[in-house]
């Protein structure tokens, strides 16, 4: 799925807890019991993850749509 | 609705049903296609099919007596299509001069066709195509039989020969000059018993003679006994066809009403029986609708003004390519389609209940694999019009919703269908506005002798939500009318669970709602709300229910409006058979000097505004559609009595007033362009109308405030539109941002300065990108998945 984002598009965001800069990472993503690793930005430190808008609206209502007629 | 009861369904809906012309044609030419094939000038699919039907297309276009045109649904229309004329064109214009049938492979079984007539060699024709040998014994000196009488001028004689190459090309052996004798020869008695022992079977078509056959059982009327079905005779090898059937040994000289096309249907009927005889399988089984039949396909012809033929028809005319275009496009396409007509979700998917109630069937019995008719069947709101509308009753909303039941049972409901309408449910039947009261106690001496009260309001949640304050003054209004004796209701029926086949969850509903009434000591329900009248009607039997609109048109004192026009007035699509509701709403309008014009459809024939079956929320671009469609049916400003109905209209720009906005609504104002309320303030307007109530007629207060709730947003106008559009609501956004505050779990970026924080309720994840701006927080955007982040998803 990471590769519908582009990650270096989003290079501004930080943490604010622990004043990280968020780095590509890889964050499992699971629905219905399904599971897929991708590779989003989060924080190195405590592991808050950023779900751009441009996925949650595009990809995954997609995966979400099919897996819910599956 | 099991399996078995869908099936049933399916077959009830009739626009699979052949149209009369090809029903009454023995032989089942496809008029329709091949009228549709010559309009659109396509004379070679025309000719294919009209060659499938028949074997001789030449000979038959030239003499058919078109039993079809007496069953044509053009007949009073102009009259009846000139079918054969049409099929003489599709010859002319669409057939190639060298046509090569392919038999199948030759196969070891020989049959004897009995006279060489236009039945004998239809059976000739099927059977040699289907690889059986074939042998043609004719009395005469050539084939065609009676065809030669027909006069050359109609049946060109180089057309006659033409066709019956056709027989001699696959390979069929022909023995002329040989009559049916009574003596046998070969050592056999008779003539049919000697083809008996030497064929594997025979066909008897010996055209209009005597039909003293000594080997076979003759009927009361002295005809050869035949199966109607399979056309054997008595003896099992011996079939019969033709006008051999239709002569009698009682009136040898009879003349007999003869027909080319029944000896045709004749021959292949019988020629299917043989080939199954010749194969040993089931003569019987699956044959239905053979030979001439009376359709069960119903066509609306209302809308169908009569034409005539452009040139007078007769079996000689002959058509120029064009003149055939021109009485093709007069058929009808005979088809029904009449839910389709009017409903447009059901013309959305292109298909009609037939093959919907297939696919619905299918959806539910898949157990691996994609569900392809999910949103299909969500889609529905279950508004009733198709069984209206239907000839046999067929009701695609009591399906859908039946199918919708099942797929929760089966734990198959896709969980982002309904979610967002359930939450609404949940929220009007939580703290912030469900309440149940007795009417507040006007005097001491009320309170003694009242208990309870006879009558409760129960407004609904989506009146509440839209206008709280009609609620106030139609609650004021009814304790003036009914001497303070109605208490107040304020909750939601349960309709968007009903509608989801949340049977469990309505149920639910269902036994709270009960508590409560029992509480107010069971008093009779004044209901305004369409929706809750329904489901009242359908689900609470033991409930004396009334409608707010007919106890207003009895008891309400109206003052006169101004009316610059005429209004059309919009029944919402739960009242379609509240006939009583329809009728106070006319009434009221009428009372207050309303002129009114009806729309084409309205009354039992109503369409639905798209809340019906919470299509808006399962399928937005349908829903959407449906809406135009029913805006689009009048410039008139539209008064309805449903706040959904209202909402969903004066969205999409058309005027319309709820008819609360006559009743209570400022003169000056213009409400038919009010604009309407979105999602969040539905529920701050309920949880302000109960605190408001509350205080003022029963001094109560209000239960604690949650901490997020105290959470100040501010919402540009785009973002506004942006949320609502998601469907997200301030309170989910709120929740983000009290979460966000409190435990430091949020995003910053240094160079915008804003942050972004995500948090689940519930299960969907909300996420907002906001900065503080004194004691609010201004929000940027606002967006939200079901997917989960981490592994904990389960099924
Ligand atoms: S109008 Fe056309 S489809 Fe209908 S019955 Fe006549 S020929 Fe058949
Ligand atoms: S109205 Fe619709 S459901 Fe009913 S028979 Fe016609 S096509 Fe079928
Ligand atoms: S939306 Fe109404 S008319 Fe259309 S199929 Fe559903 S119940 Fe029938
Ligand atoms: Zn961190």
């Amino acid at each position: 799925m990471s590769q519908y984002v582009d990650l270096s598009a989003y290079q501004g965001w930080a943490c604010a807890d622990c004043g990280e800069p968020l780095k590509p990472g890889k964050v499992d993503i699971s629905y219905l019991g399904n599971s897929f690793p991708v590779e989003l930005l989060k924080c190195p430190k405590c592991g808050l993850v950023f779900v751009p808008e441009e996925l949650a609206l595009g990809k995954m209502v997609e995966v979400e749509k099919a897996l819910e007629d599956k | 609705m099991n399996q078995q009861e869908l099936r049933e369904q399916e077959n009830r809906c009739i626009q699979e049903q052949a149209p009369a012309c090809a029903a009454t044609c023995p032989a089942h030419v496809d008029v329709r296609g091949l009228a549709d094939g010559i309009a659109k000038g396509d004379f070679a699919s025309a000719y294919k099919l009209y060659r499938k039907a028949v074997p001789f297309p030449g000979i038959i276009s030239r003499i058919c007596n078109q039993p079809c045109q007496t069953a044509c649904l053009r007949k009073d229309l102009g009259g009846a299509i000139e079918v054969a004329a049409l099929e003489r064109a599709a010859l002319e214009f669409g057939s190639h001069d060298a046509e090569a049938i392919k038999p199948l492979p030759r196969k070891a079984k020989t049959v004897a066709i009995i006279g060489g007539g236009i039945s004998g060699l239809t059976v000739a024709h099927d059977l040699a195509r289907k690889g059986w040998g074939v042998v043609v014994f004719e009395a005469g000196d050539r084939l065609g039989g009676g065809l030669w009488k027909t006069p050359p001028d109609l049946l060109p004689r180089e057309v006659l020969v033409n066709d019956l190459k056709i027989i001699e090309s696959l390979g069929v052996e022909i023995r002329l000059n040989t009559s049916v004798g009574r003596s046998g020869g070969n050592g056999h008695s008779t003539f049919l018993a000697r083809l008996c022992d030497e064929y594997d079977a025979v066909y008897l078509a010996v055209g209009p003679h005597s039909s003293d056959i000594p080997d076979l059982n003759m009927n009361e009327n002295g005809q050869i006994a035949v199966d109607p079905l399979t056309f054997q005779t008595s003896l099992e090898k011996v079939f019969a066809g033709g006008d051999v059937l239709r002569t009698s040994v009682n009136f040898p000289t009879q003349e007999i009403p003869h027909s080319a096309i029944l000896s045709i249907s004749d021959g292949r009927r019988a020629a299917t029986s043989m080939d199954r005889f010749l194969q040993k399988v089931s003569l019987t089984a699956s044959r239905s609708n053979e030979g001439p039949y009376e359709t069960r396909l119903y066509t609306n012809t209302d809308e169908i003004a009569p034409q005539a033929p452009l040139i007078e028809t007769d079996l000689s005319t002959r058509y120029s390519r064009e003149v055939a275009e021109t009485e093709a496009a007069r058929c009808i396409q005979c088809e029904c389609l009449e839910c389709v007509k009017n409903c447009e979700y059901l013309r959305h998917y292109k298909g009609y209940p037939k093959k919907y109630i297939r696919e619905v069937y299918n959806n539910l019995s898949i157990v691996m694999g994609t569900r392809h008719s999910n949103q299909f069947i969500n889609t529905c709101a279950l508004c009733g019009l198709c069984a209206e509308v239907c000839p046999t009753d067929v009701d695609m909303g009591e399906i859908c919703h039946n199918a919708r039941e099942q797929m929760v049972e089966q734990k198959r409901m896709p969980a982002s269908a309904h979610d967002f309408a359930l939450q609404d449910m949940a929220f009007s039947n939580g703290e912030k506005f469900a309440l149940a009261h007795n009417a507040p106690v006007g005097s001491r001496c009320e309170a003694m002798l009242r208990t309870y009260n006879e009558f409760v309001f129960f407004p609904g949640c989506q009146l509440s939500g839209s206008s709280p304050e009609y609620v106030e003054k139609s609650y004021a209004f009814l304790r003036e009318a009914f001497d303070n004796n109605v208490g107040l209701m304020l909750r939601c029926c349960g309709a968007p669970a009903d509608w989801a086949g949340r049977k469990e969850l309505f149920a639910n509903s269902q036994s709270e709602f009960r508590a409560e009434y029992e509480k107010l000591g069971k008093p009779k329900v004044i209901l305004s709300c369409s929706s809750c009248y329904q489901m009242f009607q359908k689900h609470y039997p033991e409930v004396e229910i009334l409608s707010f609109w007919d106890v207003m048109n009895e008891h309400g004192k109206f003052k006169k409006r101004e009316f610059s026009a005429p209004v059309t007035i919009h029944d919402p699509c739960s009242t379609r058979y509240e006939n009583h509701i329809q009728d106070s709403i006319r009434d009221i309008i009428v009372k207050m000097g309303g002129e009114i014009q009806e729309l084409p459809l309205s009354r039992e024939k109503t369409e639905c505004c798209s809340f019906g079956g919470l299509m808006w929320l399962a399928n937005k671009p349908v829903a959407e559609k449906m809406v135009q469609q029913r805006i689009n049916e009048s410039q008139l400003d539209y008064v309805t009595y449903c706040a959904m109905c209202r909402d969903f209209f004066a969205r999409k720009g058309k005027r319309t007033l709820h008819i609360f906005d006559y009743i209570f609504g400022e003169e000056k104002s213009d409400l038919a362009a009010a604009p309407t309320v979105g999602f969040s303030q539905r529920h701050e307007n309920r949880a302000r109308l109960k605190e408001k109530l509350l205080r003022e007629l029963w001094s109560e207060t209000m239960p604690e405030q949650s901490a997020f709730e105290s959470i100040r947003l501010v919402l540009p106008d785009d973002v506004q539109n942006q949320v609502e559009d998601r469907l997200i609501l301030v309170e989910d956004m709120q929740k983000v941002i009290e979460y966000a505050e409190r435990t430091g779990k949020r995003m910053f970026n240094a160079s915008t300065g804003h942050y972004l924080a995500y948090y689940k309720p519930t299960s969907v994840t909300y996420w907002v990108e906001y900065t503080p701006q004194d004691d609010a927080f201004l929000v940027h955007r606002a967006y939200s998945h079901r997917m989960e982040i981490g592994m904990g998803a389960q099924k």
